[in-house]
């Protein structure tokens, strides 16, 4: 039981930190988990990029290209973050 | 998104840039007339933007070369060099770089852009990890996209970012590719090679280092042989890409090393596999092209003083310039919008520089891109450096009338 509200907590703090992390980049968006990185932060792709390299460096995870195909939203890309963290575990 | 809605969205970027002069997008030079001058608009025009760094695109000899492959061996080749379009020059070109850097074999390809997808795609697999600084080049990427190898990046021109994605690779299988530029065509800046190879070294087995040489080819190291050879670590470097279309003056593309079995990848390389092969023209352009590259050393130099004239010239009438004194001097403005009036006032003038707008640029800068070569007379460089002096006073005299008003 213990190891499930840790495994939430978990996700909640990656979801704060990416939240925290994104909305640097888009000052004046008000950004939740089902914001387009795109669209709703209005990152370009450059943006894009340097913001996952900010993420991977704050979680000490590394981000194949290829597993963002399909990312659209703020939930989809923590989802990404949360499963590389566990398979680094 | 299909193409109706690329079309739409390409079409509104071009139109806010026509709106403030010319297409960058559709030029078209109605003639040259050497190796730095052309018509532009029916204006005669000296050019600072191309990759023409030894100015060896009109070198009689070269020329004279290819003039007589193409006499001798036809307009095209029809094949590709599995087939049909393997001819001798082909092979000669071969032999011919693998002796200038001294390695086992080279692979000739048919663009330059064609070798980096040959050679990535062809020793990168699925399970392998490619590892890419941030600013690489299309053809890197689009070579990622084809190698189905996991691609990382890590930060640009930072051994410390790459240090730390390999640390995080411990223990997962599959070989490590790290791919760097020697100097970057946007900004140019040099790769910290010296570093990177370091860093290659301490990460252990299976780890090789890839470096495209596509600008510093002919332009740096005592023999030209680019920024493996000046920072002194070749025998680190695996995999050297290069081009015929920048110093060497042609078309074509290139890879050579010192493994065993890299010729191989001809058998399943697919980029070397299914496209025509290079013409007898530009092969045997490419040939004469290595040997003037070689037979005059002074080219390099002449070169190298024209770019610190330029990169001197700029700095002091106070504009941005993005990196060390180099053969590419990239100017950072403002805005776009900044950027393409400038474009356009110096074509005005008799200059062509590139011009480079995000988001295809690094960090997203605005740049105009002025480019330097040993073929560039003082007169054309004196021009550009005028052209560039009256921007600076027009535009410092309409900032001041901003702050006035």
């Amino acid at each position: 039981m213990s190891g499930v509200c840790n495994a939430s907590g978990a996700a909640d703090a990656i979801n704060r930190r990416v939240l925290a992390l994104l909305s640097a980049r888009a000052p004046g968006a008000s950004l939740g988990m089902d914001s387009t990185i795109l669209a709703d932060a209005a990152l370009d792709s450059v943006s894009v990029m340097d913001f996952l390299l900010e993420v991977e460096d704050a979680f000490d995870v590394t981000v194949p290209l290829e597993r963002l195909a399909g990312v659209k939203t703020v939930r989809d890309f923590t989802a990404v973050v949360r499963a590389l963290q566990e398979d680094g575990a | 998104m299909g193409l109706k809605q690329k079309a739409h969205a390409a079409k509104q970027a071009f139109d806010a840039l026509k709106a403030l002069g010319r297409d960058p997008t559709s030029l078209t030079f109605d003639a040259m007339s050497g190796p730095t001058e052309g018509m532009l608009d029916r204006r005669r025009v000296a050019l600072f933007g191309t990759n023409n760094y030894l100015g060896l695109t009109f070198d009689p000899e070269i020329v004279g070369r290819g003039v007589r492959a193409m006499r001798d061996c036809g307009a095209g080749t029809t094949g590709s060099r599995i087939a049909n379009g393997t001819y001798a020059d082909h092979r000669g070109l071969e032999r011919d770089i693998a002796r200038f850097y001294d390695r086992r074999a080279a692979v000739v390809f048919s663009t330059g852009y064609s070798a980096n997808l040959g050679l990535l795609s062809a020793i990168a697999d699925d399970g392998d990890h490619l590892l890419i600084d941030g600013d690489s080049h299309a053809s890197i990427y689009d070579a990622c996209r084809l190698s189905h190898a996991d691609t990382v990046r890590f930060r640009h021109n930072d051994p410390d970012s790459l240090a730390r994605r390999l640390a995080r690779l411990k223990g997962s299988p599959g070989d490590r590719i790290i791919v760097v530029e020697g100097i970057y065509s946007m900004l140019g800046d040099l790769a910290p090679l010296k570093e990177i190879a370091a860093v290659k070294r301490e990460a252990g087995d299976n780890v090789y280092l890839v470096v495209d040489e596509a600008h510093s080819l002919g332009v740096l190291g005592d023999r030209g042989r680019g920024l493996c050879e000046a920072a002194g670590v070749e025998a680190d470097c695996d995999y050297v890409v290069g081009t015929f279309s920048k110093s060497i003056g042609t078309t074509g593309g290139f890879c050579v090393s010192d493994i065993a079995d890299f010729e191989m990848i001809r058998a399943f390389s697919r980029p070397y596999m299914f496209t025509a092969s290079m013409t007898p023209a530009a092969s045997a352009s490419a040939r004469a092209g290595f040997e003037r590259m070689q037979a005059l050393p002074a080219l390099r130099a002449a070169l190298w003083s024209t770019a610190r004239r330029l990169h001197a010239g700029i700095a002091a009438l106070g504009f941005a310039v993005a990196s060390a004194p180099s053969p590419v001097i990239a100017v950072v403005l403002d805005t776009p919008e900044q950027a393409v009036r400038m474009w356009n006032r110096l074509i005005d003038a008799g200059i062509y520089t590139n011009i480079a707008l995000p988001p295809a640029t690094p960090g997203g800068l605005s740049l105009l891109r002025v480019s330097a070569s040993a073929a560039h007379r003082p007169d054309q460089i004196e021009a550009a450096l005028g052209a560039f002096g009256a921007l600076a006073r027009d535009f410092a005299a309409s900032g001041r009338a901003a702050s006035a008003a």
